[in-house]
């Protein structure tokens, strides 16, 4: 993970000006982008729409206008809820939450993205507690999530959670043991050899060398 | 009149019976109406009421039939009686089913019933049956003006529906535009690839078509006549003239390209990299199955900007202000012109609005796909640099200015400029500055000009929404471009109705029937020239230049060219002119046939006055929709508002009316009018009633113009009632009594 941006310099070598035509060859669902007829529909059912700086429209017309850096280091398609709302309504059929996906996944490999994006943050904790044991720990999530900013951030979150906490214990839905080591599934050597060739067939699809 | 013998037949089925008092308009039928026969059925649109009207018409001689029944627009296959003239009073849309059924209303509803009998009676005593007109013309071969594709497909139409053809072509070729492409926008399933023109299969049909005669390097010096009857010469640039006989016209003259030399800020002229699309065609043409070069070097063209809207939707008031439609779809064909021959090649749509009609979405995916890129924007200006432009434009999603450097080629859509001849009413020296071809293209010798008349941006005129492909000269039909901007698919459409509709004329014409609106029509205008004066209004205000002159400007009725509105009728001043069953006579008798009761009564009358192509569907389906409005109107259908003679207007006032209401059809450029002028005319000759209100003592409210649509019905009962109320606090009219 190392040589992120190697990976950038790579990507901007070998498709100079053609943004678009890297995004369809390297973002999932990315050879989509094309069929936007720029009715703004999306822009316009998107339920975090006033929050976002470009709405998917812009960010496809971005795209076909060659502003890389501006599109990658963008934290919008971050926002993204996963409401699926565009989607549905999209007349053209573009699978528009994937994109965003795909174009947020891509920044990350490449390392432009946003430092401190919060669903970037979560996303980060997410993936690594649940690569670990092939499961998600929650209760160690839950705590991940909380101390990200530091201890004082964390105590102060956790303790306005107190009252959650205590009737999910009652209700035997929290078991604090798990904090220690939780679950695991039964082959997870297996479940790690299933990731790293997921990342290598991915890497190259991407063009990136070992 | 005196083998005049009149019927009266009151229905009393529908609720009629129990609603009203047959008896009470039995006795009015006969006593006040002077019906010869007054019969009562229960039931009389069924097999046996018709029945007992065609024994009357057998045996005892029926000449003149007055049905008291439903709306003169239902049950018109019953009522059919071609032989006789019939007028209809409306007991069911216009009375009971528009009035409250109350104890108290029930006096008011049986006035109304009362006075639409005495209204029918008075009316069908006025009328004659219809003769057929009697200006017959028997030609029938189509002529067809101009031969590109609309009019190739015009001429083709006609023949395979059994028609003769005579095509006229300006130039030494047929195929027109068409022919110049190198190939044509998709047009059939799957719509993703440039198509052939199929151009030249085209005139090989035209050539062996033995119905068909092609005369070209020609043009029409001279068109006289009406449907039916029209001779036409034809000058030959060698300088032979025919004349020959044709029954109807379709004129499909078709398109200039706007000329992209006035557009300096795209570079146009400046470097012969910058084409418009009909000159990407000529270089797709001329590079055949090699790839498009530069015209400046030849060089390899690597990137292609197309600029849509160049010279069109122009609020400036410079360029074209409309939009031509086709150019979105031809830029996105000459783009895969480019990407079917090498993906490599950028090719990027500048457009402001992507507009694809018909099945132009699929066209338009499938570039997408392509990878032809589509930028929303507009252009601001294009720069020469050497054998490159630079296509500077504002980036209408991104709201930036921005620019695509190193283009090889600029392709401006410049769109469509009709070749539709001189306008009417322009005056000759105007012409000349004037964007449209100046150069008559029919050279009618009609009275109102010789050309069709054009509505907007030289567009010939045609009621728009109801009946696209006339024209206001009946037997002459627009197609193609010069009737709207369109495309080769559109305009074949258009071509094949127009050909149809030219048909329609010619065998309209030789059995001496109306065209549309009134088709099958069999009445004519009748002029009583020993009471003309010469005044010229008829033959100025026909919407359809049907009137011509003669040397001492007497009206000349070409009967073929009539569209039956009456608009003549209405603007005669000395009412002379008249139909046999519609006249001054038919409606002024209706009115006076009314029982207006006096000033104490409280008992107002208004006069409504509605066209019957809109306004009186409109009441009639309040009627059925029982939206109540007030018991004080009595509604006269009118063809036209444009035929209403101001003689009615001074008659009703004079019998003591209180109100008049005029209800007519939208005017202005996107008129509603069946007949075009007719409302305009009217709300036009209304405006001037005021000053006759005043010579009468009267207030100026007690006549009003109203445009009511077809799907007023419920508007309509609310501006009668709000009208009746204006009437009641102006108070009753002061000329009661007095006629």
């Amino acid at each position: 993970m190392g040589n992120m941006t190697e990976l950038n310099e790579q990507a901007l070598a070998k498709y100079r000006n053609s943004f678009l035509h890297e995004v369809e060859e390297r973002v999932e669902e990315g050879d989509w982008v094309k069929m936007c007829m720029q009715c703004g529909v999306c822009a316009g059912s998107c339920t975090f729409g006033p929050h976002w700086e470009h709405s998917p429209q812009k960010i496809f017309m971005m795209i076909r206008a060659g502003k890389r850096e501006e599109v990658l280091r963008s934290d919008s398609m971050w926002m993204c809820t996963s409401c699926y709302n565009c989607v549905v309504r999209c007349p053209r059929k573009l699978p528009i939450t994937q994109i965003m996906h795909g174009l947020a996944q891509y920044a990350h490999r490449l390392g432009v993205a946003p430092k401190m994006q919060p669903t970037r943050d979560l996303s980060l904790i997410f993936w690594n507690n649940c690569i670990k044991t092939g499961r998600v720990n929650e209760l160690r999530f839950t705590l991940s999530l909380y101390f990200k900013d530091g201890l004082m951030a964390g105590i102060r979150q956790a303790l306005s959670m107190q009252s959650i906490a205590l009737a999910l214990l009652m209700a035997k839905r929290l078991n604090p043991l798990e904090f220690f080591k939780g679950h695991e599934c039964k082959d997870k050597a297996g479940i790690h050899r299933m990731l790293k060739k997921a990342q290598e067939i991915e890497s190259r699809r991407q063009g990136a060398h070992k | 009149m005196s083998d005049m013998k009149t019927a009266a037949y009151l229905c009393t089925g529908c609720g009629i019976g129990e609603r009203l008092s047959a008896a009470q308009l039995a006795k009015v039928a006969e006593r006040e109406g002077k019906m010869h026969l007054v019969r009562q059925h229960a039931f009389l649109c069924s097999s046996g009421g018709v029945q007992l009207i065609r024994d009357d018409l057998e045996r005892e001689g029926v000449t003149h039939l007055m049905i008291a029944a439903c709306s003169r627009r239902a049950k018109t296959e019953a009522f059919h009686f071609p032989n006789t003239a019939m007028s209809r009073a409306n007991l069911r849309e216009g009375v009971i089913w528009s009035q409250p059924d109350t104890e108290e209303a029930r006096e008011t509803t049986q006035e109304m019933a009362d006075d639409y009998v005495r209204m029918g009676c008075a009316e069908v005593k006025k009328m004659k049956l219809p003769a057929g007109n009697p200006d017959l013309g028997h030609a029938r071969r189509l002529l067809v003006v101009g031969g590109g594709i609309s009019g190739m497909t015009a001429a083709l139409e006609a023949s395979r529906a059994g028609y003769r053809a005579l095509m006229v072509e300006k130039s030494g070729s047929l195929g027109g535009w068409a022919a110049r492409l190198h190939k044509r926008t998709a047009f059939r399933e799957p719509y993703t690839d440039p198509a052939d023109t199929g151009v030249g299969e085209m005139i090989a049909a035209l050539q062996s078509d033995p119905n068909i005669e092609i005369v070209l390097n020609a043009s029409i010096a001279k068109t006289d006549g009406a449907p039916g009857r029209f001779k036409v010469e034809i000058a030959v640039e060698s300088g032979s003239a025919r004349t020959e006989d044709v029954g109807a016209i379709v004129q499909a003259t078709g398109f200039s390209t706007y000329d992209a030399a006035k557009l300096p800020e795209f570079a146009y002229g400046k470097t012969p990299n910058v084409v418009d699309q009909a000159g990407l065609e000529r270089l797709a043409r001329e590079a055949g199955a090699n790839p498009i070069r530069r015209p400046s070097d030849g060089g390899e063209v690597k990137s292609v900007v197309f600029v849509q809207c160049a010279g069109q939707r122009d609020d400036s008031g410079i360029h074209l202000p409309y939009c031509s439609g086709f150019c979105c779809a031809t830029s996105i064909k000459q783009a895969m012109y480019f990407k079917d021959a090498n993906p490599a090649v950028d090719t990027a749509v500048i457009y402001t609005d992507l507009r694809v009609p018909g099945n132009g979405e699929d066209f338009y995916r499938s570039a997408q796909s392509k990878g032809v890129t589509f930028t929303k924007g507009k252009v601001t200006g294009v720069e020469p640099g050497g054998n490159q432009c630079k296509v500077s434009f504002r980036d209408l999603i991104l709201d930036e200015d921005t620019a695509i450097s190193d283009v090889d080629l600029v392709v401006l859509a410049t769109g469509q400029v009709p070749n539709s001849g001189v306008n009417i009413g322009d005056p000759e020296d105007a012409v000349a500055d004037a964007e449209v071809k100046p150069i008559s293209i029919l050279n009618l010798s009609y009275r109102q000009g010789p050309d069709l008349p054009q509505l907007k941006y030289g567009f010939t005129d045609s009621h728009f929404i109801c009946f696209p492909y006339e024209t206001r000269r009946t037997g002459i039909y627009a197609a193609g471009p010069v009737r709207r901007p369109m495309d080769i698919a559109q305009a074949t459409e258009d071509a094949t109705g127009a050909a149809l509709k030219g048909i329609q004329a010619m065998e309209n014409a030789h059995a001496g029937r109306a065209a549309h609106p009134r088709s099958g029509d069999l009445s004519f205008p009748i002029v009583r020239l020993d009471g003309c004066t010469q005044c010229k209004r008829c033959t100025v205000e026909c919407p359809f230049g049907a009137i011509d002159e003669d040397e001492k400007t007497y009206p000349v009725f070409n009967e073929s060219r009539c569209r039956r509105c009456g608009t003549c009728m209405g603007a005669c001043p000395v009412r002379v002119i008249s139909f046999e069953n519609y006249s001054v006579d038919t409606v002024g008798a209706q009115i006076k046939a009314v029982e207006v009761p006096d000033e104490f009564s409280e008992k107002p009358r208004i006069l409504v006055l509605a066209c019957e192509n809109d306004a009186y569907p409109a009441i009639d389906m309040a009627g059925m929709q029982k939206n109540v409005y007030s018991a004080f109107v009595r509604v006269i259908p009118v063809r036209c508002l444009g035929s209403v003679n101001a003689i009615w207007i001074t008659d009703a006032l004079t019998c003591g009316y209180d109100g008049i209401m005029m209800m007519g059809c939208k005017h202005g450029d996107d008129y509603q009018c069946h007949f075009v002028k007719g409302s305009e005319l009217a709300s036009v000759r209304m405006s001037k009633i005021g000053d006759t209100l005043t010579q009468m003592s009267l207030e100026t409210e007690r006549v009003a113009t109203y445009e009511v649509a077809i799907t007023d019905m419920a508007r309509v009962p609310r501006l009668i009632d709000e009208y009746a109320a204006v009437i009641n606090k102006i108070g009753m009219s002061p000329l009661k009594g007095f006629a």
